[in-house]
């Protein structure tokens, strides 16, 4: 439990740095769902490549520590096809009308103490609290 | 160069998504579950990666990003509907899979099918989203 919190603390700096770097150099937010919402969309379009070479990035640098150097890469998702897939819908749908994740409303927004980041924060954590509880002790399905 | 950037960054937010154990959707729905066993990990990583970031934000007062013309734009404060609603939608779906775009994209080298599986129904949320949005608008006008 207790070294768990170091990593937490330690993985969100680095996440902070990433965003600096992004912000500091490219002049952008380094929001997630916007990044890959505008390849899917087509509204990042002339941004695409770089937001490619993030994406590929993103994914490459936790395969190298999983496959590579043997870190524990485990997600633990839900073996339920209709919560996977309900639940990617809604991740999708939801960031995108938004404007905005965990990454970009979350960190970006939260440290600039922007009233939209602060608000999109307190309503997606309130419905997935109340998402959690309510399959935990009236669905018991997880 | 700014492709290089953001492969950087990519390759850090990645790194840190892992290492804070934000792949981990036990970790996820642990700090959701608040009347169950609460696991404060993710407001580690949280705090943690808004310090960098909020000092970045400070240093692009007095100066232009290194690559290119201005910072984004950032006065927009409105607290639309799409906001609140997007972020409902978005909760629940974080909530029902443990999973936000970013970890989802981090983990697709480790998630296996299921991983695999939320991504893409992500891909499809974020397409219905412009639909979603004029529905919610037109509800708006009536």
């Amino acid at each position: 439990m207790q070294i768990e919190w170091v990593y937490g603390l330690f993985g969100g700096l680095i996440i902070g740095i990433a965003g600096s770097i992004l912000l500091l150099f490219n002049g952008r937010i380094m929001g997630a769902s916007g990044i890959i919402g505008g390849l899917v969309d087509g509204s990042g379009r002339t941004r695409a490549r770089e937001n490619i070479a993030l994406i590929l990035g993103l994914i490459l640098a936790p395969a190298v520590f999983v496959w590579g150097a043997g870190m524990t890469g485990e997600t633990h998702l839900i073996n339920n096809w209709a919560v996977i897939i309900g639940g990617g819908l809604l991740v999708g749908v939801g960031t995108r009308l938004a404007n905005g994740c965990t990454s970009g409303h979350g960190v970006c927004g939260i440290s600039r103490l922007s009233i939209r980041g602060i608000v999109a924060t307190v309503f997606y954590i309130a419905a997935g609290a109340a998402t959690v509880v309510a399959l935990r002790y009236v669905g018991g399905m997880i | 160069m700014r492709s290089i950037i953001a492969f950087i960054t990519g390759g850090l937010f990645g790194s840190g998504l892992l290492i804070s154990g934000m792949t981990d959707t036990t970790k996820v729905r642990g700090w959701l579950d608040i009347f169950g066993d609460w696991d404060p990990t993710l407001a580690f990583v949280m705090g943690g990666a808004i310090i960098p970031m909020a000092i970045a934000w400070i240093l692009t007062r007095e100066r232009k990003p290194v690559l290119a013309d201005s910072f984004p734009d950032t006065s927009d404060t409105r607290l639309s509907k799409e906001l609140i609603i997007g972020s409902i939608l978005f909760g629940m779906g974080w909530g029902l899979s443990g999973l936000c775009p970013g970890p989802a994209m981090a983990s697709l080298s480790f998630g296996g099918m299921t991983g695999l599986g939320f991504f893409a129904a992500m891909l499809v949320g974020m397409l219905l989203a412009p639909r979603a949005r004029a529905a919610l608008l037109r509800g708006q006008a009536s």
